[in-house]
């Protein structure tokens, strides 16, 4: 088989594997559509704070879906051997790569759609004001937070204290980010923080392309771009099989 | 087609500034089975993960079916099938499903079905690898090993926490191996092992080779037999290379002193006493 026929059905095979984990495919998928529910119906009636939500669910969810889930099962395969076991045979490491990047990436598309149309369809916020920003931001987003998540999987020791080292990223992330409220009103440092990583740029973005905003989508582009070229060099560089 | 399945000269490999493999040369000829046997540490399993392509060396050459395995070439990888002594499955996958997904890497790979019948996991087919046992997961492993119908197959230690009776079925498996043609490099730390399934055993000790041949061929240079009878109560032990001239001129002087030669055996060292001569350090 070529290598392109390879990943297809490494990637097939991921897909059956995550939804035989249920207990991952719920806090990768449904919990961040939880928090959606949870916090739009609690505090978030009014146009002005749905138009940060619904952005902000969809780059969290991006983060969760990739960065989250690639770095534990980078972990996990390689704790278990199974990475081993995958470079004793014919299947070209790329092909493996793509295969389990893209069941991630199909989990992160699958998730900024869910967010979008549920917030149409619950919360009457209208359709996307820009569909091409909309795919080019969650393109860049899930290889951004994919190849960080691939290159964070290297400095976490073993998978029971993968959690620990995800959420040590993902929660103050999130926090300091904007996903359940403008990022606007940090103090000076947060926001100097922030705007120095990823996240707050990829939501940025996805609030240019789902409610409008206005804004510098090339500054944040470009931000999220340096960030992807970083995690893909020590991804690259540092990638462990055993 | 070259009658050599893997050549090794002078390996070397250091981690830091440990050696664990000092200059280990031999060769495997196709269809053989080869097994490198040592206690643990010996360097068994560096050589072998060298030779798989999951470890780069430090000096030497290593040529199997001829290409470098450092250069990781596709080829190599799928003529080759490998069983490494821990290696994890996809937890949530079925025994038929992993052999499978693994066959599709393979230009053209056994029957799945008739790989699982193989190792002996056919009532097992359908059960998920997270719920196998201990012997049965090393079944998948061979299978997973064989299902790209390699031609050289390498085995590390494939027996190591095995019953007896499941040891039993594993060598049947390797010899089914053999007289299918394949090349087999085995390494253990069982004796037995070796002595049963290898064609050539090289014994490993410390990093370097430190005797080879066929297992009923590796006894010492000097003093392949060993004659002794009790004489007043007391065994006498004589060495000899040729028992016949020995035999006959111990038997003659008895006969002639109208004694019996009391307990008088015959017997050449066996691979155990050997290994356990060549391995133990002088003095412990």
């Amino acid at each position: 088989m070529s290598p392109f026929a390879l990943a297809w059905e490494q990637f097939r095979f991921e897909r059956k594997l995550f939804w035989r984990n249920p207990s991952a495919a719920f806090f990768n998928f449904i919990l961040p559509l939880l928090l959606l529910l949870l916090v739009a119906t609690a505090f978030a009636q009014e146009s002005d704070a749905l138009d940060v939500l619904i952005p902000g669910i969809a780059g969290m969810s991006v983060m969760a879906t990739t960065f989250t889930a690639l770095a534990h099962a980078v972990v996990f395969q390689r704790e278990q051997g199974i990475l081993k076991r995958v470079r004793g045979t014919p299947i070209p490491a790329a092909s493996y790569l793509a295969g389990m990047i893209g069941s991630a990436v199909l989990n992160a598309v699958l998730q900024v759609g869910l967010v979008v149309a549920i917030g149409h369809f619950l919360y009457d916020v209208p359709w996307p004001a820009d569909w091409p920003l909309l795919a080019a931001f969650t393109g860049l987003g899930v290889l951004c937070f994919g190849s960080l998540g691939i290159a964070f999987s290297h400095v976490i020791p073993n998978v029971d204290s993968a959690p620990a080292y995800q959420n040590a990223v993902f929660l103050p992330l999130i926090f300091i980010s904007g996903v359940f409220y403008s990022a606007d009103s940090l103090p000076p440092a947060l926001e100097a923080l922030a705007q120095a990583l990823p996240l707050k740029h990829l939501i940025d973005g996805l609030g240019m392309a789902i409610v409008g905003n206005v804004g510098d989508a090339a500054g944040a582009a470009a931000v999220v771009g340096g960030w992807t070229a970083a995690g893909l060099f020590f991804a690259v560089r540092y990638f462990r099989w055993t | 087609m070259a009658e050599t399945a893997i050549e090794v000269a002078g390996l070397e490999k250091s981690y830091g500034s440990v050696p664990a493999v000092r200059g280990i040369s031999f060769s495997v000829r196709r269809g053989e089975v080869f097994g490198l046997l040592g206690p643990n540490g010996a360097g068994k399993t560096t050589t072998v993960e060298i030779l798989e392509g999951y470890r780069d060396r430090s000096a030497g050459s290593v040529t199997v079916l001829g290409h470098d395995p450092q250069d990781r070439s596709r080829d190599l990888q799928e003529r080759v099938g490998i069983v490494l002594q821990s290696c994890g499955f996809y937890p949530r996958v079925t025994v038929r499903e992993a052999v499978e997904h693994f066959a599709k890497s393979y230009p053209a790979p056994r029957d799945p079905a008739e790989t699982i019948s193989l190792v002996g996991l056919d009532d097992k087919a359908g059960t998920r690898t997270m719920n196998l046992s201990g012997g049965q997961r090393r079944r998948l492993d061979l299978a997973l090993a064989l299902v790209g119908d390699p031609e050289l197959i390498f085995l590390d230690e494939p027996t190591t926490g095995f019953d007896p009776a499941a040891r039993r079925t594993a060598w049947n498996a390797v010899r089914s191996l053999r007289d299918l043609g394949k090349t087999v490099l085995l390494t253990t730390h069982y004796l037995d092992e070796a002595q049963e399934l290898a064609d050539r055993v090289a014994i490993v000790k410390d990093g370097r080779i430190v005797a080879e041949g066929p297992p009923g061929d590796l006894g010492p240079e000097r003093a392949r037999y060993r004659v002794s009878y009790l004489s007043g109560g007391r065994r006498v032990e004589h060495q000899t290379d040729d028992p016949t001239e020995l035999l006959h001129r111990l038997t003659r002087d008895a006969l002639a002193r109208g004694e019996r030669l009391e307990g008088l055996e015959v017997a050449r060292p066996t691979l155990e006493e050997v290994y356990l001569d060549l391995t133990t350090e002088v003095g412990a």
